[in-house]
């Protein structure tokens, strides 16, 4: 076992990083010149504003079973999972039904046994937590044409299943502006976790952000892995020397869409007293007071509004199968305002408010 | 009888010491084990358990080869990654008449095995490079390898909306059905969404192979000869540096066979879900908790199937059902010390029997 683990770990160091895309050539001249950069200035110890989920008209679900199965990490990940377990939660607490949340084994090989164990146990809502689930969903769905599924992040072309998709170009678009307004090196960058059409959505809007205040304001791209080698979305040490990189490049702002990688690049901002900008949930609240300071803003997305909108759908007979879209009109996307750093929140405010009105159409691509 | 009393005992062990596991981290050691013991055994845990195994002892075997010249290939990992993308690949660009087009992508997938496994094999044949090291560097390249192939070459377009990378389906003529039509006839029905694998045979097919190969051929004579004494099998005019690389591409090439089980069933395609990662560190386990023998390794893969088919009752059941990594790792601890020990017993034992069949020496005495 030992010989295993040292195996393990030799294997673990000989991923050595592969560094994709876009860098920038002017390497060096412009870092270190603190007079022209932003630096942590934020306030700490801020408090979470987000309303609870629910509302008064909420249909009584009086018992009906509903199951969720987490992304492989489960509960704990401070983001996605514990995101989708708020909103189911909520939904048993407001609306009365039983649910059992269950996580998949480390390798993920088990989730269709766990949906399987759900759907003959009386389930009659299944919702899987990520795009990982579509195969298997869509295999399931089959088996089980009376069951109704939802997969967070995916589509699954079953009339039983509904995907629940968001709209993350628009939020990405909104911290792009912070970025924009909050850089003074007129140069950020961008950290994706693994080269996917999902994230290239994150980074399609953050560079229309940037632009809509700032056309000259250069943004650095960089990707952990390339599409299908997952391990960008879990490799903190990978994020860190990548973001250092930015930041020692001259960029003063930084969004992450990495995953759990994302904890690396807060470090190297801390380090290099540089903003970051943060993903999915407002890690503002999860990360410790020394970085609470460097987080400009976070890109929120309500897996939870996602998962409680769905069932509330499911008891009211509106869960028929295609999708249904998160964005900022209807409060599945928003973006966070802890520490007070963000130069000028009127303004993004504004481009919401343009978004939901139609007058702002975020690219995709 | 020793032989058997080893892995028992490292059974045993494991299982007392997880207990302690359990109870120190206030958990019922009683209510783990019931639900292992009874909801393990139930027919949806029972074909998860086969599922799993097909693809655990091909891998074990694939280690054992190795093993058994004192090669150490730690590359299945990689092997079996870049051989199941390419062999799905194949397999969805061409249409052939059933049995064909699966023997096909059987072919591509240990041709790609035997390819990549051979690198390590010329380095060590030609540059004394050791193997342990390269087949876990060649690991990194591979996994590389495979997603910028993937991505750039053999992925599918993607729906709108979803997320999943992988190749194109492979048809159904180049696609195993369940087994569960062809065992309702034995009397034993399935739930129909609990499928058994046809994968299975294969794995068979491969146990058999290397029985034949290892203890029924002229090169399993010299294989095992090198193994055991190299500088005797030089001697006796055995190449060893041809025995490197021949033992290595057949690794591969069984290696190759190892993701292969969810590509030729329903999923039908190459996604990061349907070939998982691991399943060659797996096969280093089971390979030792079976001795490399062929039936030894059927049982150390079942047991590590049984482990790992065990997390989703006990997830349902709201156990900690990382107890059975826990337990998995300890027995093949145990497994390992129990076997030293028998060796051990058995060497003293023999000494002893040849002690008492000589004469004893005389003692002088003044």
């Amino acid at each position: 076992m030992l010989l295993l683990l040292a195996v393990a770990a030799l294997v673990a160091a000989s991923c050595a990083s592969k560094d994709k895309t876009s860098t920038t050539s002017n390497g060096g001249t412009s870092g270190g010149t603190s007079a022209s950069a932003a630096t942590c200035q934020g306030k700490t110890g801020e408090k979470d504003t987000a309303k609870p989920l629910g509302s008064v008209g909420d249909p009584n679900g009086s018992g009906k079973k509903v199951g969720l199965v987490f992304d492989v990490g489960g509960r704990g990940d401070k983001s996605f999972n514990d995101s989708a377990y708020n909103g189911i939660e909520a939904a048993a607490k407001n609306m009365k039904v039983t649910i059992k949340t269950l996580e998949p084994d480390a390798s993920g090989s088990n989730r269709a046994e766990l949906m399987r164990g759900l759907a003959t146990g009386g389930y009659t809502m299944i919702i899987g937590v990520g795009f990982a689930f579509a195969d298997d969903m869509a295999k399931i769905a089959k088996d089980f044409p009376n069951t109704k599924f939802a997969i967070v992040d995916g589509v699954v072309k079953q009339p039983n299943t509904t995907g629940l998709l968001f709209a993350e170009e628009q939020g990405s678009f909104l911290v792009g502006a912070a970025a924009a307004q909050a850089s003074k090196a007129k140069q950020v960058g961008f950290v994706g976790g693994v080269e996917t059409a999902l994230i290239k959505k994150f980074e399609a809007g953050y560079k229309a952000g940037v632009k809509q205040i700032d056309p000259n304001v250069k943004v650095d791209v960089k990707y952990l892995t390339p599409d299908g080698d997952f391990s960008g979305f879990k490799d903190p040490a990978k994020g860190e020397t990548t973001a250092k990189g930015l930041y020692a490049n001259g960029d003063d702002v930084v969004y992450h869409a990495a995953g759990l990688s994302g904890t690396g690049v807060f470090r190297a901002a801390t380090a290099a007293d540089r903003l970051a900008i943060g993903v999915d949930s407002n890690q503002y609240l999860q990360v410790p007071p020394a970085q609470q300071k460097c987080i400009l803003t976070s890109m929120i997305k309500r897996v939870d509004v996602a998962v409680y909108t769905a069932v509330k759908a499911y008891l009211t007979g509106g869960l028929k199968g295609g999708t249904l879209m998160f964005d900022l009109k209807n409060g599945g996307i928003d973006f966070a305002t802890q520490g007070g750093q963000i130069p000028d929140t009127k303004k993004l405010e504004d481009l919401k408010q343009q978004i939901i009105d139609g007058k702002i159409t975020v690219p995709t691509t | 009888m020793l032989l058997l009393a080893a892995p028992l005992l490292a059974v045993a062990v494991a299982v007392a010491a997880s207990a302690l596991v359990l109870l120190a981290t206030g958990n019922s050691p009683s209510k783990v084990f019931w639900v292992m013991a009874v909801k393990g055994t139930k027919t949806e845990a029972v074909v998860s358990m086969l599922n799993r195994a097909g693809p655990y002892y091909i891998s074990g075997v694939a280690v054992a080869i190795g093993f058994k010249m004192n090669l150490f290939n730690i590359g299945v990992e990689g092997q079996y990654r870049l051989a199941a993308l390419l062999a799905a690949a194949a397999g969805a660009a061409v249409t052939l008449p059933a049995p064909l087009h699966v023997l096909v992508i059987l072919l591509v997938a240990m041709a790609t095995g035997a390819l990549w496994a051979v690198i390590p094999g010329l380095l060590k044949a030609t540059r004394g490079v050791s193997e342990v090291i390269s087949t876990i560097m060649l690991n990194a390249v591979a996994g590389g390898v495979t997603a910028l192939l993937l991505e750039q070459y053999l992925k599918a377009p993607q729906e709108q909306g979803g997320y999943t990378v992988g190749t194109r389906p492979i048809g159904a003529s180049g696609r195993f059905p369940s087994l569960n039509a062809a065992i309702a006839h034995l009397g034993i029905h399935l739930p129909a969404a609990n499928r058994l694998q046809a994968y299975i045979f294969v794995a068979v097919a491969v146990g058999v192979a290397y029985h034949l190969l290892v203890w029924r051929t002229r090169f399993g004579f010299d294989l095992r000869a090198s193994g055991s004494n190299p500088s005797a099998a030089e001697a006796s005019g055995v190449d060893a540096k041809r025995m490197i690389v021949a033992a290595m591409a057949i690794s591969g090439a069984f290696a190759g066979l190892v993701g292969l089980s969810q590509v030729l069933s329903e999923a039908g395609r190459y996604t990061s879900d349907t070939v998982i990662g691991g399943l060659g560190f797996t096969g280093i386990a089971v390979a030792l908790l079976g001795r490399n023998h062929p039936l030894g390794i059927a049982l150390g893969a079942l047991l590590w199937a049984f482990m790992d088919a065990v997390q989703t009752p006990l997830a349902n059941e709201g156990l900690p059902k990382q107890i059975t990594a826990i337990m998995q790792g300890l027995i093949v601890l145990s497994v390992v010390v129990a076997y030293e020990v028998v060796r051990r017993t058995a060497a003293r034992r023999e000494a002893s029997e040849l002690r008492r069949a000589m004469p004893a020496p005389e003692v002088v005495r003044a």
